[in-house]
């Protein structure tokens, strides 16, 4: 009896600590994988080619720059609609709203996460893109700008959780704090509440932009994937095309072990990038917040 | 003397039922310390908060009766709350610096209501960091963070935040709750300071406190008060049992 109990112990002890390792070993692989696709792109491309504003791959022009500027103006317009939007909603819902109304809205809006993208997109191609067509007098309505719209709308839920979570966790002691003094509802949110949850609402912007900078059946399916440098603020109304949708529509047609196929991996490894910085600034800046909060306490 | 605030039959139950004030009535003195105390739960804590109506923002069942302050009823739904609070400025138990400087938290109530002259500002300062008796200690780091003082400073600082607004009525809950001995000394005779100027209304978190500070004293039991006196005849000779069986220690 107590003999089988401690072996029982002992497989189920190795069993967690087998799957620990594993997640840890995949993402290694994952990350091997991508390097050893990837990096040949060095040695078979020019640094100067790759660095240039055509891509045109069966033409041997192999320039991402077009790409990286595609996603990054779709990010950057759907982070400015996501924002505001995703705050100010998390503020409603937690500040505002009567109790029955946020126990309807937190669970709408989660759901609302969980919404899979290639329906967005769907939506954004019957719906929003022929809209803006018209509404604003474009040659066509599948630009960088109807990328951002449905972007935004992708992020939003993961901001307002993440940020309502934060403002839910200030103490109630820093309002009635500032209700003592006279502030009003507005002045308490705006000038306690929301500075006391400065950490928590940044780190819901960034998993809000992590989100949107690595989505890709809604862009593909929305910006018309032409790749166009887009560095002017017209090209928000202009067709882009994001690092995601050339992997995912590349992909499929490309020879293996070619060119094509190596820059393929080599924007991967780009993205890649790209959101671990993002994830790394997030994260300090709550590692920051936590220790002023633990001198604060102690 | 007048009667600063008069409160008339005031009943309350907050939804889940927990706490409540049950047919209250008194009158409380200008320029003096009124102090509320009793064992948890009496009502105390419930009755500052009305007076300052932050009890707007808690869930609340039931309220009736009225409070009167200057003759005004301030229980009206059509009394500006913001104004009020104004007049009326609460310390709470644990002190809650903003994360700022101390001259900012000082000044932080008046650059709420719209005060902008760096002078004003300034002489504010001043003037309610040396009522609540903490100016010698704070004068030379006044942009040091408010966070970075001791509890007893903090308290004094929130104080301080309060006197800025210069209120009619201070309503202090617990304020020396989590400090040592030398700083409640210190908070206690800066109370004694302000009710030259101010009325002030105390809850102990000692009977020993309500006795050192007491002009008035009130004893409140689950949610009725019981016994309302001078405070000196209070501490020395109760009139009720139940004042008498609580000061000496036999419950609560």
């Amino acid at each position: 009896m107590e003999k089988s109990l401690s072996f029982r112990e002992f497989i189920i002890t190795r069993l967690i600590q087998t799957s620990g390792y594993s997640a840890v070993l995949f993402v290694l692989l994952i990350f091997f994988f991508l390097l050893r696709e990837g990096l040949p792109t060095i040695s078979e491309v020019d640094t100067s080619s790759l660095m240039g504003v055509r891509w045109y791959p069966i033409e041997s022009y192999f320039g991402i720059l077009p790409l990286i500027t595609g996603s990054l103006i779709v990010t950057l317009g759907a982070a400015l609609i996501a924002v505001p939007f995703g705050i100010g909603t998390a503020v409603y819902i937690s500040e505002i709203a009567p109790r029955w109304m946020r126990e309807i809205l937190k669970p709408l809006v989660e759901l609302l996460g969980g919404l899979p993208s290639v329906v967005l997109g769907f939506l954004g191609i019957l719906v929003v893109s022929p809209y803006l067509r018209v509404f604003l007098d474009l040659p066509t309505g599948l630009t960088a700008f109807t990328g951002s719209l449905l972007l935004g709308g992708i992020a939003v839920p993961t901001v307002v959780s993440v940020a309502e979570d934060a403002l839910d966790a200030v103490p109630r002691a820093y309002r009635e704090g500032a209700w003592a003094l006279g502030a009003t509802n507005w002045q308490t949110i705006w000038r306690v509440t929301l500075p006391a949850a400065k950490s928590g609402v940044l780190t819901a912007i960034m998993l809000g932009v992590g989100r949107a900078i690595g989505e890709t059946m809604t862009v593909m399916m929305v910006t018309g994937n032409a790749p166009v440098l887009a560095i002017k603020l017209g090209s928000l109304f202009s067709p882009v095309r994001t690092m995601t949708a050339t992997i995912a529509a590349e992909m499929g047609e490309v020879a293996n072990g070619s060119t094509h196929y190596h820059v393929l991996f080599f924007i991967g490894m780009v993205l890649f990038l790209i959101s671990l910085i993002v994830n790394v600034i997030a994260s300090t800046v709550v590692f920051r917040a936590k220790k002023r909060a633990e001198r604060i306490l102690s | 003397m007048v009667d600063k605030i008069v409160i008339e039959n005031l009943s309350l139950q907050y939804s889940d039922g927990t706490e409540s004030l049950r047919n209250v009535s008194m009158g409380i003195r200008q320029n003096a310390v009124t102090v509320l105390f009793g064992p948890a739960g009496g009502g105390k804590s419930t009755l500052l908060r009305c007076l300052n109506r932050l009890n707007d923002l808690t869930e609340v069942k039931a309220s009736s009766g009225q409070i009167l302050i200057d003759g005004e009823n301030i229980l009206d739904p059509k009394v500006d709350v913001v104004a009020l609070r104004r007049k009326v400025g609460m310390v709470f138990a644990r002190p809650v610096p903003l994360p700022m400087s101390i001259r900012e938290n000082v000044i932080y109530g008046l650059e709420l209501a719209g005060e902008k002259r760096k002078s004003k500002l300034d002489e504010a300062v001043e003037r309610s960091l040396k009522l609540a008796a903490i100016w010698d200690e704070v004068k030379d780091r006044l942009d040091d963070p408010a966070v970075a003082l001791s509890g007893g400073q903090q308290q004094r600082v929130c104080l301080a935040r309060v006197l800025a607004l210069q209120p009619e009525i201070i309503l202090l809950d617990e304020p020396t709750s989590g400090l040592d001995p030398i700083s409640t000394g210190k908070v206690e005779a800066a109370l004694l300071e302000l009710k030259k100027e101010y009325t002030v209304i105390l809850v102990p978190h000692s009977v020993q406190q309500a006795a050192r500070t007491a002009d008035y004293a009130a004893f409140f039991l689950t949610g009725e008060l019981i016994e309302y006196d001078d405070g000196r005849k209070m501490f020395t000779a109760p009139k009720q049992r139940k004042t008498e069986d609580y000061i000496m220690g036999r419950f609560g």
